[in-house]
C-alpha cells in the first residue's frame, strides 16, 4: 500500500453527510490537488466519529486534530496552513481541543475518554468502502483463525464463553442461540443479520453498518460455519440508503477478495450473504416476522416455539443476531474470551453503544462498557442538558423501555438493572428530556408509535394499545379523571400478559413508568387542567403581554374572533372562543403574544 | 377520484419491472423487493401494476395488495413532486418536531400522509434520520434541513414552489 504523510479523515456518516460533508471532502480534495499535495496527503471518508453534534467533523492524522463544525469556506485555509506550513488551524478546532494551550488530540477530549470502542472499532477510522483498510486493521483474520484452526464446537463453546449477549434488546446468549441451531440437521441453515433498527430514536445499527459493514460480513461468516449455515440475509431499513449502499459495495469486495463465497480460505466453507429491504414496519424488527418480512409476505409475529433455530426461514434452521452483537464477534474470537469478559460486569461482560440525543449537548453516538452509571454517560460523555435546563428525565429502550428519574442516575447500566426499575436495555437509544419535556406527553408519543405499528394478529396489542392511546389524549387535552389513571394502570399490565409479541408485551412500558416516576405530571392535567412543562396544547392559554402596541393585526386574522381591543390599546384574548390555533402569536410582529 | 394507470403510455416502465423481476426470478420470496422496485419506476402501487406483478411473480393479488397496504413504505396512492418527510423520532421529538409538523400541515393546508391538491407536496413522518444531533429535522426529497423552527418553515418551502 501507498504510504502517506497525512490523512485527513471526513466523517462520511449520516448525521455529517446532511450538513454536506460530501462538498467539504470534494473541496479538500481539490485544494490538495492544487498546493500539489496529493501524493502525500490522502482525503477518506470514514463512518460516524460520534460527536455528530459538532459536525461536520474532519480529522487530520497523525495528529489528530478536531476540526468541528467545518464549512467549505474553511478548507482552503486549513489545506495551507495545517496541511502545507504544518500549523493547526487553532480557531476551527473543537471547542476543547483548543481551550488549553497544548492542542488536545481526539483521543483526549472528554467525550472520547470515558469510552471502549469494541463495535466501533473501525467507525471514523477506516474508509468503509475499501475493504484493505479493514483487513489492514486485522480484517477476516478472525473468519481465517476460525476456518482453518477451530471446530464449529469450539467457535460456539468461545463466543459462550465470551458471555455475549444479544444487543438488539432482550439479551439473550449469543453461544446458547448458535448452540441450538448447530445440531439441527437440515438441507440449509440460514444467518440473518437484523438491522432493522425500529427504535424511532436510534441509529448504533446504521452507523456501524455505515462505518464498518465487514465487520458484519465476517461475523455472519463466523456465525454461518458454527452453525453449519452456507447463507445469509441482511435484513436492512430501506430508509437507509448510505448503509445499503455501503454494504452493497463491501459484499462485492469481499467477493471479489475471495472473502465470501466458495471454498473459503481453502477451507471447503461456502458463505454468501444477500441484502433483503424492510418496508418500514417496526414489528419486522421482531424475528418472527421479519423472517415473514424476507419470505415476502406481510411482517406478522407468530407464537414460539418453534423457535428460528428449529423452525426459521422457510421453515429452515435459523439464527438472527443484531448488527451490533454480530460486530463483536470477529474481536472475541481475536482476543478471546477473557479479553471481552475484562469489559463490562459479570452478567453483563463487554460494551454497548448509545445513540445518545435529545436534550442533550453532546448528541451522537458513544460506546461504553457495561456497567457504567448513565450520570458517566449523560454528563461526562454527553455534557448535560443545553441552555443550562434542568435534567428531568431519560428514556432508554424506545418504544419498549421506560423513563427513569434522576434519582436513578448512579445506577449502572446492564440488562438485569434497567429491567429492574421497569425500563429497558432495548437496542440502545437514550433520550434526555429535561423540564420543557411533558412526560404525559412523551408517554403518549410512544403509544401513539405502537398503536401505529400494531400488526393487528392478537387482541390486547391491537385494541389494548388503542384505549391506552384515548386515555392518554383525554389526560393531554385536560378531560381526564382520576379514574382513567387506574383504568390505564389496569390495561397496561392486562396488555404486557396477554400480547402474543414482544411489541405488545412492552408497549405498555414507557406508560407504566411514567406513571410510576411522574404521577405528580399526570395528576396536574387531570387535577388542575395544567400541564406543568407546558407542551400539552389544548391545556396551554394564548396571552396577550403588555408589550402589545394595539396594531390589530392579531384581530383581524382570528379566524374565531377572540381578540378584542382598540386600536393603539392593549388587546385581550376571550379564553371561551379561542380555538388554539397559534394563529395570531404568528401574526403579532411585536411578539406580545404568548403561551402559557 | 384517482385516475387509473394508462397501461399503454407506461409501457416502457412495465417492460423495466419485467425485466427485473426475470433477473431475481431464481432467488425465493421476491415480491417485496419487486414492491421496492416498482415503486422506484412507478412512485407508487397502481392496482394495475399490482395485477401485473401478481401475475408475473405468481403470487394472489391478495397477497400484493395485503403486503403492499402493510408496510408504511408501500404506497398505492400517487404521491406529491415533492415529499417533505418530518422526523418524529423520539430525539427529534423531544426537541419539538410535532411542532414543525403542525405548521408544514398548516401552510400546506394537508393532515400528514396526504398529498396537497396541486400535486407538489406530500406530508409525512418518518422515524429518526440519523442525524438527531440536527434535531429537529425534516428531509425533502433527499435534502435534510435541521436545526428547524416552526417559523423557518414558510422559507424553506417557497423554495420548492415554482
Ligand atoms: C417489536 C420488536 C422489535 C424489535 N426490533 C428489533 C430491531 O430493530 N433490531 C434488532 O436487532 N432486534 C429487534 N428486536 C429483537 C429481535 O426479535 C431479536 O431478539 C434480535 O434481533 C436477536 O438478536 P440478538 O440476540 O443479537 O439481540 C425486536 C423485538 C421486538 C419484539
Ligand atoms: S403483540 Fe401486537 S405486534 Fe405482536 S403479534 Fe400481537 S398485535 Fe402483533
Ligand atoms: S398583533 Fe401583537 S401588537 Fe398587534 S394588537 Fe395583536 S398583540 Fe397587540
Ligand atoms: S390562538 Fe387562534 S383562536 Fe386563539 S386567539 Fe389566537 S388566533 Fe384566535
Ligand atoms: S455522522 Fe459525523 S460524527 Fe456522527
Ligand atoms: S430522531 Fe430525528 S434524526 Fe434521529
Amino acid at each position: 500500500m501507498k504510504i502517506f504523510r497525512s490523512h485527513v479523515l471526513v466523517c462520511g456518516g449520516t448525521g455529517c453527510s446532511s450538513s454536506n460533508s460530501a462538498l467539504i471532502k470534494q473541496r479538500f480534495e481539490e485544494k490538495i490537488k492544487e498546493l500539489n499535495l496529493d501524493e502525500e496527503i490522502q482525503v477518506v471518508s470514514t463512518g460516524c466519529f460520534g460527536l455528530c453534534e459538532e459536525g461536520p467533523i474532519v480529522i487530520i492524522y497523525p495528529e489528530g486534530s478536531f476540526y468541528a463544525r467545518m464549512t467549505v469556506e474553511r478548507v482552503d485555509e486549513i489545506c495551507e496552513e495545517h496541511l502545507l506550513k504544518g500549523r493547526i488551524v487553532r480557531k476551527y478546532l473543537f471547542d476543547e481541543s483548543a481551550r488549553e494551550e497544548k492542542i488536545k488530540p481526539l483521543s483526549e477530549v472528554e467525550f472520547y475518554k470515558k469510552q471502549k470502542r469494541v463495535a466501533l472499532r473501525n467507525c471514523g477510522v477506516i474508509n468503509p468502502e475499501d475493504i484493505s483498510e479493514y483487513i489492514a486493521r486485522d480484517g477476516y483474520m478472525a473468519l481465517g483463525k476460525v476456518l482453518t484452526e477451530m471446530t464449529p464446537t469450539e467457535v460456539i463453546q468461545l463466543v459462550k464463553d465470551s458471555g455475549l449477549k444479544g444487543r438488539g434488546g432482550a439479551g439473550f446468549s449469543t453461544g446458547m442461540k448458535w448452540s441450538f441451531a448447530a445440531p439441527n440437521q437440515a438441507d440449509q441453515k440460514y444467518v440473518i443479520c437484523n438491522a432493522d433498527e425500529g427504535d424511532p430514536g436510534a441509529f448504533m445499527d446504521r452507523s456501524v453498518l455505515e462505518g464498518d459493514p465487514h465487520a458484519v460480513l465476517e461475523a455472519m461468516a463466523i456465525a454461518g460455519y458454527a452453525i453449519g449455515a452456507t447463507k445469509g440475509f441482511i435484513y436492512v431499513r430501506a430508509e437507509y440508503p448510505i448503509a445499503v449502499h455501503r454494504l452493497e459495495i463491501a459484499i462485492k469486495q469481499a467477493k471479489e477478495t475471495g472473502l465470501l463465497g466458495k471454498n473459503l480460505f481453502n477451507s471447503g466453507f461456502d458463505f454468501d450473504v444477500e441484502i433483503r429491504l424492510g418496508a418500514g414496519a417496526f414489528v419486522c424488527g421482531e424475528e418472527t416476522a421479519l423472517m415473514q418480512s424476507i419470505e415476502g409476505k406481510r411482517g406478522m409475529s407468530r407464537n414460539k416455539p418453534p423457535f428460528p433455530a428449529n423452525k426459521g426461514l422457510w421453515g429452515k434452521p435459523t439464527i438472527i443476531n443484531n448488527v451490533e452483537t454480530l460486530a463483536n464477534v470477529p474481536q472475541i474470537i481475536l482476543n478471546g474470551p477473557g479479553w471481552f469478559k475484562s469489559f463490562g460486569t459479570v452478567k453483563s461482560p463487554g460494551t454497548k453503544v448509545f445513540a445518545l440525543g435529545g436534550k442533550i449537548n453532546n448528541t451522537g453516538l458513544v460506546e461504553v462498557p457495561m456497567g457504567t452509571a448513565l450520570r458517566e454517560v449523560i454528563y461526562d460523555i454527553g455534557g448535560g442538558c443545553p441552555n443550562n435546563k434542568e435534567f428531568k428525565a431519560v428514556q432508554t429502550g424506545g418504544p419498549s423501555g421506560g423513563c427513569l428519574t434522576k434519582d436513578h442516575l448512579d445506577i449502572p447500566i446492564d440488562y438485569d438493572n434497567l429491567t429492574a426499575v421497569g425500563s429497558m436495555m432495548g437496542s440502545g437509544g437514550m433520550i434526555v428530556m429535561d423540564e420543557d419535556n411533558c412526560m404525559v406527553d412523551i408517554a403518549r408519543f410512544f403509544l401513539d408509535f405502537t398503536v401505529d405499528e400494531s400488526c393487528g394478529k392478537c387482541t390486547p396489542c391491537r385494541e389494548g394499545t388503542k384505549r391506552m392511546l384515548e386515555i392518554l389524549d383525554k389526560i393531554t387535552e385536560g378531560k381526564g379523571t382520576m379514574e382513567d389513571l387506574d383504568k390505564l394502570e389496569k390495561l397496561a399490565i392486562n396488555i404486557k400478559e396477554t400480547s402474543l409479541c414482544g411489541l405488545g408485551q412492552t408497549a405498555p412500558n414507557p406508560v407504566l413508568s411514567t406513571l410510576k416516576y411522574f404521577r405528580d405530571e399526570y395528576e396536574a392535567h387531570v387535577l388542575e387542567k395544567r400541564c406543568p412543562a407546558g407542551v400539552c396544547q389544548s391545556l396551554l392559554r394564548y396571552i396577550i403581554t403588555m408589550d402589545c402596541k394595539g396594531c390589530t393585526k392579531c384581530a383581524r386574522i382570528c379566524p374565531v374572533g377572540a381578540i378584542e381591543g382598540k386600536v393603539k390599546e392593549i388587546h385581550v384574548i376571550n379564553q371561551d372562543k379561542c380555538i388554539k390555533c397559534g394563529a395570531c402569536m404568528d401574526a403579532c410582529t411585536f411578539h406580545a403574544i404568548i403561551k402559557k | 377520484m384517482i385516475k387509473g394507470l394508462d397501461v399503454r403510455a407506461n409501457e416502457r416502465q412495465f417492460i423495466e419491472l419485467k425485466e427485473y423481476i426475470d433477473s431475481i426470478r431464481q432467488s425465493q420470496g421476491i415480491l417485496m423487493q419487486t414492491l421496492h422496485k416498482a415503486q422506484e419506476i412507478f412512485g407508487y402501487l397502481p392496482i394495475e401494476v399490482q395485477k401485473f406483478i401478481a401475475h408475473e411473480v405468481d403470487v394472489p393479488l391478495a397477497e400484493v395488495y395485503g403486503v403492499a397496504t402493510f408496510y408504511t413504505q408501500f404506497s398505492i396512492t400517487p404521491k406529491g413532486k415533492h415529499k417533505i418527510g418530518v422526523c418524529l423520532g423520539t430525539a427529534c421529538y423531544v426537541k419539538g418536531s410535532q411542532l414543525v409538523l403542525d405548521k408544514l400541515s398548516k401552510e400546506l393546508k394537508v393532515s400528514v400522509g396526504e398529498t396537497t391538491e396541486d400535486n407538489e407536496f406530500t406530508l409525512e413522518a418518518t422515524r429518526c434520520l440519523g442525524c438527531c444531533g440536527l434535531a429537529p429535522v425534516m428531509m425533502i426529497d433527499g435534502d435534510v434541513y435541521g436545526k428547524l423552527e416552526p417559523k423557518k418553515i414558510p422559507e424553506i418551502l417557497a423554495k420548492y414552489k415554482d
